[in-house]
């Protein structure tokens, strides 16, 4: 299949893939293509949209342009983090909870009480109780999304433990841990490439989220939540301070959300769920 | 009946027990000494070694978690370390308006989610679908506080039509009680809008296809009957499953609106909480959201009988 018929077949995975791709690459030459996010000019304080600030300046006089893009770096980390880590953990315990029965009703029953509690405020408990730190934010949004990766695992092991295949495995004398490897691991990584981009999205609202209440990265980072929040009272002023890096944010989980949604089209996943 | 309700209810003990042992690790094991950290800077360690006192983290951990399962029993979620009342009776106070915005968010929500959802699954394929479709992934990605904003800026400060932000009791009068709450139920239903009514729309397509809705078409019963007491009847299951899991969207983005609308709630306890390191106030909150979340999925299960009479337990 070439790239032009698989684009118009798949449009929203393009659409979004080359939105990412776009954002990814200014995260990365953020230094390059924006001036410093950290530099206050009082004497520029609350400026809208101009030749000199792309998108104006803030309460303090900081380049809003330049934080917004260096802000970039911050919610396509933890997005990332957070897919990979909870992906690469609930897999494990998935795998190990759907194969081996024993072990499976008393990590589900865990899982259930985890699931009961709110992702944002166990991860704004986590935080708030350890030094603020990007690696501390990555595992408190983690831990919340462990549980669905979890379920979505074990149910594809149910599934296929029951196959002839596996049947012939067994009688074949391979053990548990080489048939769960080598032919149930396989069936899981479909849905998981949907869910992991699901949950790429979230991570990236819940880290805005953490960030705009206070509760994310240490502050002097600038991000797109961290930005909304310093921005508060000036929203009737200087409204680009606020919807600058409100539009980019939302622009990001979108394009996130159309490659999920066009991968789980695609691989014709339906046990993929958001959140 | 009543036996279900009662044997339901008592299924709710274990998990909620699953909830206290999974709070309880996770900020007693978390990395960080809780006690030095709520100290801050610059603290004598007799200060912090007073502070680990109170808090009881002097104790082994094993007897700290039954001390904490024993009050939790009792309905003691411990003592504010800021403001020295009981947790419990500092969300009492702030209950109502949590309470209000909650209530008036899932009503307005859920109509208008099923209602898109069922045009979206009669109109499958058209612009209207695609609209309606179009809206529930924005409805996904646009976060809470950017929509609170945006709603404040054009319809409080722009427009003048509401009030920008605050809450007015529901005591001084129904309408400014509404008023008050437009913007951010607005601001907090989108997401699960979206939600519902992307799977009201999936449910309805899967119901529609089937044979007796093929029977009801060729018996000629009119189009609105047919999709909402033939269709939608059928769907209502799996509808009413993620009504019931989407309360977590809600929970979470309860704590960013009353922020962002500066409504004294159970939200903004929490977030004042953060940055007083108010820690006990922080875990009780957790112990009530998730409880809620756990009661809310209980009733769902429940009225399942309820909504499809072929499901008995």
């Amino acid at each position: 299949m070439t790239l032009r018929r698989f684009g118009r077949r798949n449009p929203t995975i393009v659409i979004g893939a080359l939105l990412l791709l776009l954002v990814t690459a200014a995260a990365i030459a953020a230094p390059l293509i924006a001036g410093d996010p950290l530099l206050i000019t009082p004497v520029d304080r609350l400026l809208p949209p101009s030749e000199k600030y792309w998108l104006g300046t803030d309460h303090l006089g900081r380049d809003v342009y330049a934080r917004a893009v260096f802000g970039a770096r911050i919610s396509l980390l933890v997005g990332v983090a957070v897919a990979a880590v909870s992906v690469v953990v609930g897999l494990g315990i998935g795998l190990a909870a759907g194969y081996w029965r024993q072990v499976d009703a008393v990590v589900m029953r865990f899982m259930d009480g985890m699931m009961a509690i709110p992702a944002i405020l166990l991860a704004i408990a986590l935080v708030s109780l350890n030094r603020a730190s990007v690696f501390i934010v990555v595992v408190a949004i983690s831990l919340p999304e462990i549980p669905r990766v979890v379920r979505l695992v074990r149910s594809v092991v149910l599934t296929v433990r029951e196959m002839p295949y596996i049947e012939a495995a067994v009688s074949g004398g391979s053990r548990g841990r080489k048939i769960v490897i080598r032919h149930i691991l396989p069936s899981t990584v479909a849905p998981l490439i949907v869910q992991a981009t699901y949950i790429a999205a979230s991570a990236i609202l819940i880290e805005a989220g953490l960030s705009f209440l206070g509760a994310g990265v240490p502050p002097e980072i600038p991000t797109w939540g961290n930005m909304i929040a310093s921005s508060r009272l000036f929203v009737a002023r200087a409204p680009w301070t606020i919807f600058a890096p409100g539009t980019l944010l939302a622009l990001v989980v979108l394009a996130v959300n159309l490659v999920g949604d066009g991968l789980r089209d695609l691989l014709d996943v339906r046990l993929a769920r958001r959140m | 009946m009543i036996g279900t309700i009662v044997r339901r209810l008592l299924s709710m003990l274990p998990v909620m027990g699953v909830v206290a042992v999974c709070v309880f690790l996770l900020l007693h094991l978390a990395p960080g000494d809780p006690a030095a950290i709520i100290a801050g800077e610059n603290v004598s360690p007799e200060n912090i070694a007073r502070i680990r006192a109170q808090l009881g983290l002097d104790q082994p951990v094993w007897r700290q978690f039954l001390v904490w399962v024993g009050s939790l029993l009792t309905g003691d979620l411990g003592q504010s370390m800021f403001w020295g009342d009981s947790v419990t009776s500092l969300i009492g106070q702030r209950a109502e308006p949590t309470i209000s915005l909650a209530f008036t968010t899932v009503m307005v929500a859920v109509f208008l989610a099923i209602g898109l959802g069922v045009l979206a699954a009669a109109c499958a394929g058209t612009l209207v679908d695609r609209l309606v479709m179009g809206f529930a992934v924005m409805g996904f990605s646009v976060p809470v506080f950017v929509v609170g904003y945006l709603l404040i800026f054009v319809f409080a400060i722009n427009l003048k039509w509401l009030p920008v932000q605050g809450y007015t009791p529901i005591s001084e009068g129904v309408a400014p009680w509404l008023r008050n709450l437009v913007l951010p139920s607005i601001a907090l239903g989108m997401a699960y809008v979206a939600l519902i009514a992307r799977i009201t729309r999936t449910t309805m397509l899967d119901v529609l296809a089937e044979d007796y809705m093929r029977t009801a078409k060729a018996k000629g019963v009119a189009m609105r009957p047919m999709l909402f007491r033939h269709a939608l009847k059928n769907a209502a299951v799996p509808i009413a499953t993620v009504v019931g899991n989407g309360v977590a969207l809600l929970i979470g983005g309860v704590v960013i609106t009353e922020t962002v609308f500066n409504i004294p709630g159970v939200g903004r306890l929490v977030v004042d909480a953060i940055a007083r390191r108010d820690y006990p106030i922080i875990q009780g909150v957790i112990m009530v959201f998730s409880g809620v979340y756990v009661l809310v999925n209980l009733l769902v299960d429940l009225s399942y009988t309820f909504l499809d009479p072929r499901i008995r337990d």
